[in-house]
């Protein structure tokens, strides 16, 4: 049991596939201009990765080597379907501001990366949590990126008004940076910054050390 | 033609794949060390976009959209739910067969895209260019004017990332920040600077 416990939590903060394993950002910063949005998608990815390596994990044996990309490529393509077809049918609206977005969920990496390094080798049922646990860890990136963009963005959660705005007579000047590429860029960069300050075993080496300065006269 | 020439700049410039979608993030990070590698890769998905877009937009027209298999005696069926399925098919089989023909005609140039070839087919930004190619209804020409467009400003990206990370390897970031962290900021900078770009059209 607590193997699969590890392989459901690591994933969360420890090994983020975003913040440590540079998989998935892709997708991971258009989407999170408001958390209703958001959360769709986390949830779409979470179920195409739990899925798609339960299905790739089942028939793994079965797969010749030299075609496997294909082979894992269909399968998370016609998941990816199911998921957008299901979109269209029940949540338009959402389904229409997601966009490209949805589609772009095949070449999302931590799909085809976990399917690759995880599914390929372990069996169905390690896969399948292995799969939600790297989906947990994606939405909790981008929960927070979301929450932070919508929230200083449009002084909104989830659509209703939070912070009463200027141009509806409250007091709140939003910043509207916050709803605008860059901003999704700088708040990634932070969390990488505060998970790794408290987590110090994921800093990178520095390529060149720096020389502490030395006075000219004292050398 | 202007209004083609109106797309291109828009292509690589307003809606740049890298800085204002968002696309083709993971290859952008990871293979953005040096410039000699950015520029093998930029050329890779110019030429892979050049090529799929235009492709999709065939295979949409005369394959997928409704009634489109009027030719073949199906004028009511209707595939578009296919699309995602068939769009990655096209993209790999042909980074695939441009391997192949690289490999056989042009042994230089092969070598220089290396192994950068078959990255390509899990690149966001090539299904990501063939996915607003459907939604925006492009037609023949405007899908390859895109096409080039979107390769063109995703090379352009991943070029000037890896100048200014050749040179950042040298600074004192703090521990936390190393790496990918200062990598983020910096992308977010370059997109902040592109941003000064929407509203310029011919």
């Amino acid at each position: 049991m607590s193997e699969a416990r590890k392989v459901l939590v690591t994933p969360i903060f420890s090994d983020n596939p975003i913040a440590l394993q540079i998989l998935g950002i892709c997708s991971a910063l258009a989407v999170t201009t408001g958390l209703k949005v958001t959360v769709v998608m986390c949830i779409a990815l979470t179920l195409v990765t739990a899925f798609s390596n339960l299905f790739i994990s089942m028939i793994r044996n079965q797969i010749p080597g030299s075609i496997r990309i294909i082979v894992q490529m269909t399968i998370i393509a016609s998941l990816v379907i199911v998921v957008d077809q299901v979109l269209k049918a029940y949540a338009f609206d959402i389904s229409k501001q997601l966009s490209v977005f949805v589609g772009l969920i095949i070449t999302n990496c931590i799909v085809m990366g976990r399917a690759e390094a995880y599914a390929m080798q372990n069996p169905p049922g390690l896969s399948f949590l292995d799969g939600i646990g790297n989906g947990l860890g994606y939405s909790a990136v981008l929960l927070f990126v979301g929450f932070l963009r919508e929230f200083f963005g449009s002084g909104s959660l989830f659509g209703f008004q939070v912070l009463q705005t200027v141009n509806q007579g409250g007091w709140y000047v939003p910043n509207g940076l916050m709803l605008l590429a860059p901003s999704a860029f700088f708040i990634i960069g932070a969390f990488i910054w505060i998970l790794r300050t408290w987590d110090r075993s994921q800093v990178e080496d520095n390529e060149f050390t720096m020389k502490a300065h030395v006075k000219k006269e004292a050398v | 033609m202007e209004a083609l020439l109106s797309l291109f700049i828009r292509a690589v410039f307003v809606e740049n794949m890298a800085l204002a979608f968002f696309l083709g993030m993971c290859t952008f990070l990871a293979i953005s060390k040096k410039v000699s590698a950015a520029i093998g890769l930029g050329i890779a998905v110019i030429v892979v976009q050049t090529v799929t877009v235009p492709v999709n937009n065939l295979i949409l027209n005369y394959v997928l959209a409704e009634g489109a298999l009027g030719w073949a005696g199906f004028p009511e069926a209707n595939l578009e739910f296919l699309g995602y399925l068939s769009y990655i098919g096209v993209i790999a089989a042909i980074v695939q067969i441009l391997e192949m023909v690289l490999d056989k005609y042009f042994p230089a140039l092969y070598n220089a895209l290396g192994v950068f070839l078959p990255l390509i087919t899990v690149n966001c930004a090539i299904l990501g260019a063939s996915l607003f190619m459907v939604e925006r209804d492009y037609n023949f020409s405007e899908s390859v004017v895109y096409g080039i467009g979107a390769g063109a400003g995703w090379a352009l990206a991943i070029v000037a990332l890896a100048g200014i990370r050749e040179k950042l390897k040298y600074s004192d970031v703090p521990a936390g920040l190393r790496g990918l962290g200062i990598t983020f900021v910096t992308v977010g900078l370059m997109s902040l600077g592109f941003m000064s770009f929407s509203g310029v059209s011919l």
